[in-house]
């Protein structure tokens, strides 16, 4: 059985099939009865509006159902149903399950208690396997992944989509420059094992030193909860800030990606430029969690 | 009874049934009497001596426990803090077993993850596991690393 469960998990060669299925998936006419008559769970205990609805678009485009625990206050978990027994419960009902929970370890929990192919859906601060391969199936649509210099702004200290990318990006001899925030920095642990992985990892405090030398910039929220007030938040998120004006002179086929959703982080007049490629990797969600559900539901 | 036992005058005591554990890291008996979860409330006849001179190590702790033979997840638990321990399981004041300690490439159970946000920290029904590597302990559910201080992360 095959479980997504984290991006370490992969070797290069199994990151470029899954993105190679995913072009399979994705503008062409795929069989809409690939997974028909294959049943979907959905689990999520912390909220996710793309995430979630993303995997039900896949799950339905190849012709599957999905079923999910809509209210996790109505639910046995406020009864006090250990996320093991649930797991196994509802791994009798399905033929995948999709998990988001706020532990870390959770999903690779999961799969030790499934009879069924779990995918993890985010971990707490720990994985997000799907979105790092969305990313990457972006950065890929405008340019070969390899060698690329990729810019990594915001908030990296908690940012998962952050660290699980620049795992995937050490496979592919890229290297990366950090600019983040005080406090909110890569953590020192990330930046060694990306070392021991022969990734470059180079520090900014200013996004408009690297913003020129750079082919992608991944822009992550900086939460308003990780500042003591309001003015010291709106004091660092506004020198942050992506504007048209930042974005004179930046390489041609620069993209800036960001996860979403936004918090003020990409101001609005960006999203006409041509760097702008935030909607498009949110939209190749799909494609990616097709190819993802088609591979584990045998 | 051992050669350097003889050459220091007699540190402690044979025992007649139980585990002596030998060439403990100098200094780490006490934890090694943690990790078996002998406290001074239990009711183990202990004997402990620390500093004693080692060819082999320049300083040694040794413990004797009296009735009672160690199993093999208590000696994983020791080789973390002191990986040249030898454990000599004694009988009828004969050593009848002679093992010495072995880091195991997973450890199940035996160390807590520090990390309040991982799974293994909640009433879920597994156990913690950390793979040893050169760099420290690995958490295999959160990939948290713990790099110092092993032994008080013990459980």
């Amino acid at each position: 059985m095959y479980h997504i469960i984290s991006i370490r998990d992969f070797e290069r060669r199994e990151l470029d099939y899954m993105l190679d299925k995913a072009e399979e998936f994705d503008g062409r006419a795929c069989d809409p009865r690939a997974l028909e008559g294959k049943l979907l769970a959905l689990l999520f205990f912390e909220p996710s509006t793309r995430t979630r609805m993303s995997f039900e678009a896949a799950m339905a485009r190849l012709g599957g159902r999905s079923i999910s625990m809509d209210n996790v206050e109505a639910s046995s978990v406020v009864k006090g149903e250990t996320l093991a027994d649930t797991i196994r419960v509802v791994s009798g009902y399905v033929d995948a399950i999709v998990l988001r929970h706020p532990k870390e370890g959770a999903a690779r929990m999961a799969s030790e208690f499934s009879g069924v192919p779990v995918i993890n859906a985010g971990d707490g601060a720990g994985q997000h396997p799907s979105q790092t391969l969305l990313d990457l199936y972006t950065i890929r649509q405008s340019m070969p992944i390899d060698g690329i210099d990729l810019g990594l702004l915001g908030d990296l200290r908690y940012g998962r989509t952050a660290h699980s990318l620049a795992y995937a990006l050490s496979l592919y001899g890229a290297k990366l420059h950090v600019i983040a925030p005080n406090g909110l920095e890569l953590p020192a642990g990330i930046v060694s094992e990306l070392d021991e992985r022969g990734m470059e990892v180079v520090e900014y405090e200013d996004v408009n030193d690297i913003i020129r030398e750079i082919d992608v910039l991944y822009v992550t929220r900086i939460q308003r909860e990780r500042f003591p007030d309001t003015a010291s938040y709106f004091k660092v998120a506004s020198s942050y800030r992506i504007t048209p004006d930042l974005l004179a002179d930046v390489r041609q086929h620069l993209i800036i990606l960001h996860p979403l959703p936004r918090a003020g982080e990409i101001d609005p007049g960006v999203d006409r430029l041509p760097y702008a490629r935030y909607f498009e990797q949110s939209r190749n969600g799909v494609p990616v969690r097709m190819a993802l559900l088609h591979e584990v539901i045998r | 009874m051992k050669k350097e036992d003889h050459v220091h005058g007699l540190v402690i005591s044979p025992i007649k049934d139980g585990t002596v554990i030998d060439h403990i890291t100098a200094g780490e008996a006490l934890n090694v009497l943690k990790i078996l979860g002998i406290t001074g409330s239990t009711t183990e006849c202990l004997s402990i001596a620390t500093n004693v001179a080692s060819k082999r190590l320049g300083r040694k702790d040794i413990v004797k426990i009296e009735n009672r033979e160690l199993r093999k997840e208590e000696v994983d638990r020791i080789a973390l803090i002191a990986p040249q321990a030898r454990i000599n399981i004694i009988r009828e004041y004969r050593v009848v077993d002679k093992k010495g300690v072995e880091i195991p490439a997973i450890l199940r159970g035996v160390i807590r993850c520090p990390n309040p946000g991982c799974i293994t920290s909640t009433n879920e029904p597994i156990e913690s596991a950390f793979e040893v590597l050169p760099k420290g302990l690995h958490c295999l559910y959160c990939d948290w690393w713990i790099t110092q201080d092993i032994a008080s992360h013990i459980i």
